[in-house]
């Protein structure tokens, strides 16, 4: 492995909503391969029967009770936004005219 | 000689005293920023009239006994101030002008009376080690500007470093408060994972993010950590435990101390001035009735490919909830809401954020999950046990806290694994979640100077504290100040 092509690097870029240029999926696919290549590494590791860490405290899901309180206004979430209509957040249209 | 030169406590008996006032306080900061920070760039937005509104409210208090009263803080921009700009110093957020709530940690510094001074540079949502990544003015080293601060929170250490505030927040997921520390010659603690709330705190890398002060003193560190420490309900990873006094815990006493040295925190690669540095810390330790033995991390040489996989992975998952939808930076030029989130994060992100964010999508994608991501997870768990069987035998880690001193500005920043690689002896300590501190101990013969790094078992920041404040009391490394703009 360790050879990232510059489709590979476009669809990840997609993935990840970013919309890159030509020169920057160049620069990237020199990146990833090279940080892939360094992590390849890892694979000196013998991990047979080792878990996983995902978190280091011994903690388990925390449920508390779902009952609505006092937080903020429908005002204060939109006053932030980059547009807003009828006290909504509003997005150009999904689908291109 | 600066009001900041004295102690937090000192400060609090001066007040007490009504020997000066906090409208006197806020007015060094103010008085200081307005000095040098066009030189250094600390700060990204200024709280000023608040500040002084503030100030002359506390000083028509008669109860002064807050932990914090009257103390000049600044704060990390990646932690949400209430009515105040974070702007994370990315573009994404430049307009981020009016957020909602404040963070569980700056609701805790208000409760004991602590002023809002300002908000503080970093590296773009704290990717970097330099505070190159600023999509504004990078912060400079006060004691060089030549030199980078250190990073992420650069603009945390550098503003205590050169005397703009008393004491500031920032936030360290691989190094981001003990490296800028170790390099502005400052206190600065990563508390263990969980020790204090992240509620508030614009997420990074979830599993590894904390929050922790930076400050002039051991001592001060500790008071201000007693106060943002503790269980959170907002934050379900905050951990449930008793919250002990740290101040109490600064005895001097180090006697029978047993301190562990990883031979891979002094091995090749570690500049030979810093190592000495380390050296001579360990002989002051002797002398005051610690021992010292060298041991093994046999993982560590694998935390820089670890982390990045696992941080850049969790980083792109968090960085997803920039849409341009319900606040920051739209872009103008979209024709759907597809082209709309593309666009906008495309101009709103800087060049090492969409590394990362394309890295950790690349690293959870379907056929690379398990090679990648799920086996860095894996090599954690064998990082965490490397520590956890040192702290069987010892008290405390101690080696240095990067391997060399500040380096120039524009020296790494064209090589992303160069700059990774100046993480390397911070990093295992947050995949193993323990805490660690830096403190300063030594300048370099150009006059930069060195952190010196002490690693406690988990929740264990008494002893960290006490074994950082011992060597602060035999020594006057932490009393060195920069020249900039005159003695501070």
């Amino acid at each position: 492995m360790a050879e990232i092509t510059k489709e590979q690097v476009k669809h990840v870029a997609n993935l990840a909503r970013l919309e890159i240029s030509e020169e920057e999926a160049e620069m990237f696919t020199d990146n990833l391969s090279s940080i892939i290549q360094f992590a390849e590494q890892l694979n000196e590791v013998d991990t047979d029967g080792i878990e996983p860490t995902t978190h280091v405290l011994d903690l388990k899901n925390i449920m508390r009770k779902d009952e609505p309180r006092q937080w903020i206004t429908r005002e204060e979430a939109l006053k932030n936004a980059p547009d807003q209509k009828d006290g909504q957040f509003r997005v150009p249209s999904i689908l291109s005219e | 000689m600066s009001l900041f030169d004295h102690s937090i406590k000192e400060i609090e008996a001066k007040l007490h005293n009504k020997e000066i006032t906090v409208s006197d306080l806020v007015d060094t900061s103010y008085k200081r920023i307005h000095e040098v920070d066009d030189k250094v760039h600390a700060f990204l937005t200024l709280d000023e009239e608040s500040a002084r509104a503030k100030a002359k409210e506390l000083d028509g208090e008669t109860d002064t006994t807050a932990k914090l009263f009257g103390i000049p803080a600044g704060i990390k921009d990646n932690i949400v101030t209430k009515g105040l700009r974070t702007t994370c110093a990315s573009q994404f957020l430049r307009n981020f002008d009016d957020p909602l709530y404040d963070a569980t940690v700056v609701d805790k510094l208000h409760a004991e009376k602590a002023v809002t001074i300002g908000k503080l540079n970093m590296d773009e949502f704290a990717m970097g080690s330099s505070n190159e990544n600023s999509s504004f003015t990078p912060t400079r080293n006060p004691w060089n500007t030549d030199y980078v601060p250190g990073g992420s929170s650069g603009g945390s250490a550098a503003a205590v470093a050169a005397g703009e505030v008393l004491f500031s927040l920032g936030s360290d997921t691989g190094g981001s408060i003990r490296q800028p520390a170790a390099f502005c010659g400052v206190v600065g603690l990563k508390p263990t994972y969980g020790l204090v709330s992240r509620f508030g705190l614009v997420a990074f890398a979830s599993s590894l993010d904390q929050i922790g002060p930076l400050t002039r003193s051991v001592e001060d560190n500790a008071r201000v950590l007693e106060v943002i420490a503790g269980h959170d309900k907002m934050d379900s990873t905050s951990a449930n435990v008793d919250i002990p006094s740290y101040t109490e815990a600064l005895t001097g006493d180090v006697k029978g101390l047993k301190i562990a040295v990883p031979k891979e925190y002094l091995a090749e690669g570690v500049n030979p001035e810093v190592k000495e540095a380390v050296l001579e810390a360990l002989k002051v330790y002797e002398s005051l009735g610690a021992t010292w033995e060298e041991v093994s991390l046999p993982h560590s040489k694998y935390a820089v490919a670890t982390y990045y996989l696992i941080s850049s992975s969790e980083a792109s998952a968090n960085l997803a909830r920039f849409d341009g939808v319900r606040y920051g930076v739209r872009s103008e030029n979209a024709e759907n809401m597809i082209d709309m989130f593309k666009k906008s994060r495309s101009e709103g992100f800087g060049e090492e954020v969409k590394r990362r964010i394309m890295l950790g999508t690349f690293a959870l994608s379907s056929g690379y999950y398990d090679a990648y991501y799920k086996k860095a997870q894996k090599v954690r768990t064998l990082i965490k046990n490397d520590f956890d069987k040192i702290f069987e035998e010892y008290d405390v880690v101690i080696g240095p806290t990067t391997p060399t001193p500040a380096f120039k500005v524009g020296e790494k920043i064209k090589d992303p694994l160069t700059m990774y690689a100046n993480d390397i002896l911070t990093i295992p300590v947050n995949l193993a979640g323990v805490p660690g501190i830096s403190i300063p101990c030594g300048l370099s013969a150009e006059g930069l100077p060195i952190g010196l790094q002490i690693i406690g078992k988990h929740f264990d920041e008494r002893t960290v504290y006490r074994t950082a404040h011992a060597f602060e009391q035999a020594t006057d490394h932490h009393k060195k100040r920069p020249q900039i703009g005159g003695a501070n």
